[in-house]
């Protein structure tokens, strides 16, 4: 560095070491990745500002940050696959095998852990325990009483939820519906709607009996009377939905503190919907999310799927205090969405489609594999590394990549030499 | 499909999904031609793809996906739009 150094030549002003240095800049802004070309212009700019730099050092620091990225790329015929794979499984072996979670004040728990990562990479269509983060729009994101609204108008609430009791009164035939003040209160419902709800079931005349107590005159045939109906009746009493979406169960409203100190509300829930909640009123469409990989590439597309799933495995890596580098997930999230829709790792998916008869027999189920190849006729073309493991070939990993072509040079035969 | 009631959120505004467009023939052989590989080759994305749909490309064209990347801040990738169900 000594010889590139010229106190004479230091430059303090960032504007003007820039144009000095542009063709070297813009082959680095070709040559690198965004990140990494931003991190080197910001440092760039600091060091000049502070201590100076002289045009020469300054394209030297850019070619040398050019050839240290190149070097470290990966290169042809590394097997990414593998490392990844071991790189995620021998932490993976450390993981708890069953992990409960509780979130709020009341008990909300959620599976994390090696059964969680099981099913991330199984592409479940439902995981063990679907939940939902929703956030809350402008209007309602500040406000508790506007955040409570908004998980009431999603919570899916039955008349069972905010009952007390419901009986059959045999002797005037009704069904009694006596409501629990105290529910109709948490759930935000009034006596009136759930009157409503009953109406709508057109089981009979709905009469209020007192402040809480519904009774439903049943309509019965004369003289006939079927204890297993009016039961069955009864269960659709309980059953009548109020209210909600269909699969949210729970909804509890959380808070987190922002960075400019406002607290913000978000809500949990328990279940999941999200096409259906994304429509409510007051909910922000943008920022909401769920932890149903399927429902994602569902509703919002392979490539948000894509995003949620490494987003998701790095969350129940960080969680259990696992530090596997974000890119093994990356190809693993990758390969799982290569053909357009979210395929397991597995029998069903990656595995099993591969074009290879000996690398998909290798890997589960090998004579019915074999049977299945044998009668389609397929040709293994021994391409790959599973293939050349088995017949002892050479692997096609590293130095193995490399074939020889040869192109003959025939000489023309001459008339003389006949 | 009556039934169906028209979805009012715009998939593309959601921050899971990044900026999807579709390129044009001339982008698309220039692409093809830069990476050295046949559009099958590259990875798939359903033609029924709620992104695909709403942004309207039709079978056989070439996505650019600018994709938030983990270690790179912002990347390029393309997918092409292949004719078969997601399920």
């Amino acid at each position: 560095m000594s010889k590139l150094y010229d106190p004479q030549l230091l430059i303090h002003d960032w504007e003007k070491l820039s144009k000095l240095i542009e063709p070297e800049l813009e082959e680095a802004k070709r040559r690198l990745p965004k990140r990494i070309y931003d991190e080197l212009v910001e440092k760039l700019q600091k060091v000049a500002s502070e201590y100076g730099l002289t045009p020469d050092e300054a394209k030297e620091i850019v070619k040398q940050v050019i050839d240290e990225y190149e070097i470290s790329l990966v290169e042809p015929g590394e097997p990414v696959g593998t490392v990844a794979a071991q790189s995620i499984g021998e932490p993976g072996t450390q993981m708890t095998l069953r992990t409960f979670h509780f979130a709020g004040v009341r008990e909300f728990n959620v599976t994390l852990g090696l059964p969680r990562f099981i099913e991330l990479v199984d592409a479940k269509k439902e995981p063990s325990t679907p939940m939902m983060t929703v956030y809350l729009d402008e209007e309602h994101r500040y406000d508790l009483e506007k955040a409570k609204q908004v998980a009431r108008a999603i919570e899916y609430t039955r008349v069972e939820n905010v009952a007390k009791e419901v009986y059959i009164d045999m002797a005037t035939l009704s069904i009694v519906v006596v409501l629990d003040p105290v529910m109709l209160e948490d759930k935000g419902v009034t006596v009136e709607q759930v009157k409503r709800v009953l109406e709508r079931l057109k089981l009979g005349p709905v009469r209020k009996e007192d402040d809480y107590t519904l009774v439903i005159e049943l309509q019965v045939k004369e003289g006939y009377i079927n204890i297993m109906e009016l039961n069955k009746l009864k269960e659709r009493v309980l059953n009548a939905k109020i209210k909600g979406i269909k699969k949210i169960k729970r909804v509890i409203v959380q808070s987190r503190r922002l960075p400019d100190g406002r607290e913000e509300y978000y809500l949990l829930t328990d279940g999941s919907a999200l096409k259906e909640v994304l429509e409510v009123k007051g909910v922000d469409p943008r920022r909401t999310i769920t932890n149903n990989i399927r429902e994602i590439e569902q509703v919002l597309g392979i490539e948000a799927a894509r995003y949620a799933l490494i987003t998701e495995m790095k969350k129940v890596l960080d969680e259990q205090g696992l530090d596997v580098d974000i890119r093994h997930l990356i190809l693993v999230a990758d390969i799982m969405t290569q053909t357009g829709r979210v395929r397991q790792i597995g029998r069903h998916g990656v595995s099993g489609e591969k074009p290879s008869v000996l690398a998909r027999a290798a890997f589960e189920m090998t004579v019915q594999n074999l049977f299945d190849a044998a009668a389609r006729g397929e040709v293994d073309k021994l391409l790959g590394v599973t293939e050349n493991v088995i017949i002892g070939g050479i692997v096609p990993v590293g130095t193995g990549m490399t074939e020889i072509y040869m192109r003959p040079q025939v000489e023309p035969v001459r008339r003389e030499e006949r | 499909m009556a039934r169906q009631k028209k979805q009012q959120f715009n998939v593309l505004e959601h921050e899971l999904v990044p900026e999807h467009r579709v390129l044009s023939p001339e982008e698309a052989a220039r692409v093809l031609r830069e990476l050295g590989v046949e559009p099958w080759q590259l990875p798939w994305i359903s033609y029924n793809d709620p992104v695909v749909r709403a942004i309207g490309a039709q079978p056989g064209d070439i996505i650019e996906i600018k994709r938030k990347s983990f270690t790179a801040g912002e990347i390029k990738v393309y997918r092409v739009v292949v004719a078969y169900s997601r399920k």
